[in-house]
């Protein structure tokens, strides 16, 4: 075997489509399980958060017009794509949490089929939770959901992938841009999956990936005016009070944690339906003749 | 026997004839491009903050041209910009009115009446803005309509062709002609087009010519072209108006236009005009932004400032 030099990798944060350092320029050390040292990754700043948001709005308006069919399509190339880098993914994911390759094998199959999953949904959501409603008028009336706007995700501290997976596909699969925060003290499979989006034609901007302290970065996504809702699956009781009372200023969607005791069990439309807003239109049938209905 | 003001001028002689002027203009040193550019990007790395950033906000929202210049301009949207640039943040009574509108000439009247008592100045770019390709009795009669309308500056374009084919007296006579037509009602800001200059050396010299001719404002752009106010040729200007006070005692205000759109862009011009022009152009009377969406960002930012919770577009009007 040659003597090759170790090549390190760089983490980066994901931000508008591109792989920004952190603006403040700190890292910070991240370990395995056992205190390892394995990588730094960059330690965002409140500056970061900001831009990621101005990005993440950018994107909003391409992607929430986009056609479910097409956000379909482009949620199952990100599948395709994590599967071509399964191996990667599994080495950090049994890194990050102290797995067995076995174990972690399953967390990142688990996390390339709920993409599948939540790919599938694009296009069905509406037929679910929208509908005609019957109304005393000559008129139809149609309520369609929407989606909400620009999200911050804190993602789970513990599952730093699978759980990661489940809390970001089903934001950004109803046309939301979102600002994710990476698991504190694992970060480095989502630094990852940010690559993975970048190369599976999901547009610079709609996923957004953030690591460092998570009380830092979350308060000022959870103030920010121009953020429409916040998932703070990532966050601890007393965190989760402080934000949720920083996101009632601009009466803020808030997605309280919830209690996930095994992220591979199938989740329900829940965290679809979180982040959609009802749009309700009323449309004149036309004229009703003497001879009634006209339609 | 009283001087006037041009006999007292020690410039004079240089605009006696076309080849006084050309040896004049071109007799200026040459610019140092490293030099400048390096300057340029050495002071906007200055850290504005706090108290100072607060300072600088506000004055940059009372620095602001609020312009529009499309030809999709109606009455209705001119209005609306009046309205804002009498009031900027209607949620803040204690932000500062943006110093000027920016139409063209023939909603000069339309601006005036929406901006009326409030000191917000009216602004017409005339002379066939942008490309200033029209006849001189054509510009003059633009230049007529405006300031009859009420204008109280004329943003008007230097001749392009004819400065870089080297006819330095035609551009001067035409902006002499109207600086007349502009008589004292009106300041004249005269707009070089600088991405079409090709060089800094013609920067430098259109800045003195324009301020030979009696320019009240030498202005970067009409923010028509791909390149428009830079860092490097508003410090350039800025020198030029610094060196001509030094020299004449006459002072020029300086007016970078287009492609300014963030609090940070306008705070690192402000710097560059403390630093090389000094205090004494720190006041909308000798500097302004040409811009549109700059004024957006100032009313976000200083909602931050004000509040500690970033801002978002849904808190500023859209236009």
């Amino acid at each position: 075997m040659s003597d090759r030099l170790n090549v390190l990798k760089t983490y980066k944060l994901y931000v508008g489509g591109k792989f920004p350092r952190s603006e403040s320029g700190r890292v910070y050390e991240v370990t395995d399980a056992k205190g390892k040292w394995l990588a730094n990754a960059p330690q965002s700043s409140r500056k970061d958060a900001r831009d990621a948001v101005v990005a993440a709005r950018k994107a909003f308006g391409g992607w929430a017009g986009a056609t479910a069919y097409n956000r379909g399509q482009v949620l199952y190339r990100v599948a395709e794509m994590l599967e071509g880098r399964r191996a990667q993914f599994v080495h950090e994911v049994a890194d990050a949490e102290g797995l067995s390759k076995s174990k972690a094998a399953e967390q990142v199959d688990a996390a390339v089929d709920r993409w599948v999953w939540y790919a599938g949904w694009t296009d069905k959501i509406a037929q679910v939770v929208g509908g005609g409603n019957p109304v005393a008028g000559p008129y139809f009336n149609l309520s369609s959901p929407e989606p909400t706007g620009v999200v911050a995700v804190l993602a789970p501290q513990e599952s730093s992938f699978l759980g990661l997976v489940s809390v970001l596909a089903p934001v950004i699969a109803t046309g939301n841009t979102a600002v994710v925060v990476a698991s504190e003290k694992a970060p480095l499979p989502a630094l990852s999956l940010a690559e993975v989006l970048a190369t599976s034609d999901v547009p610079g901007g709609v996923v957004n990936v953030l690591s460092g302290r998570t009380a830092e970065i979350a308060a000022p996504l959870a103030s920010h005016q121009d953020v429409n809702a916040i998932d703070l699956a990532g966050a601890d009781e007393v965190l989760a009070k402080e934000l949720e009372i920083a996101a009632a200023d601009n009466l803020k969607r808030v997605l309280r944690p919830q209690p996930v005791d095994d992220w591979t069990a199938t989740p329900g439309i829940d965290r679809l339906t979180a982040f959609l807003e009802t749009k309700t239109v009323w449309h004149p049938t036309g004229s009703l003749g003497a001879g009634g209905s006209s339609y | 026997m009283p001087t006037t003001a041009s006999a007292a001028h020690p410039l004079t002689d240089v605009t006696a004839s076309d080849s006084t002027l050309r040896r004049f203009l071109h007799g200026l040193p040459g610019v140092d491009a490293v030099g400048l550019e390096a300057r340029a990007a050495s002071l906007g790395t200055r850290s504005i903050k706090t108290t100072a950033k607060a300072y600088a906000i506000d004055l940059a929202i009372s620095m602001v041209d609020l312009t529009t210049l499309e030809g999709a301009d109606t009455p209705g949207k001119v209005r609306a910009l009046g309205a804002k640039a009498v009031r900027p943040d209607p949620t803040d009574r204690t932000t500062p009115a943006t110093a000027a509108v920016c139409v063209y000439p023939d909603m000069v009247a339309v601006a005036k009446e929406a901006v009326a008592g409030s000191g917000v100045k009216v602004a017409s770019v005339a002379t066939a803005f942008p490309a200033g390709r029209a006849a001189l009795p054509v510009k003059l009669a633009d230049v007529r309509d405006a300031v009859a309308a009420g204008a109280d500056e004329v943003d008007m374009v230097i001749d392009r062709g004819a400065f870089l084919a080297g006819h330095y007296m035609k551009v001067y006579d035409e902006i002499v002609a109207v600086r007349e037509v502009c008589g004292t009602d009106a300041r004249l800001k005269v707009i070089f087009e600088t991405g079409e200059l090709s060089t800094y050396d013609n920067i430098r010299r259109a800045s003195w010519l324009g301020m030979l001719a009696g320019a009240d404002f030498i202005k970067t752009s009409t923010g028509k072209v791909a390149v428009n106010a830079t860092p490097a040729n508003t410090l350039l200007m800025l020198e030029a108006v610094r060196d001509f006070r030094a020299q004449t005692g006459v002072q020029v205000g300086v007016k970078p236009a287009g492609g300014i759109r963030t609090s940070k862009d306008a705070i690192k011009f402000l710097v560059l005009v403390n630093e090389t022009a000094g205090e004494d152009w720190l006041d909308n009377h000798w500097f302004r932004f040409g811009a549109s969406s700059l004024l957006n960002d100032l009313l976000m930012q200083r909602q931050k400032l004000a509040t500690g919770r970033y801002s978002g577009p849904d808190y500023v009007t859209v236009d």
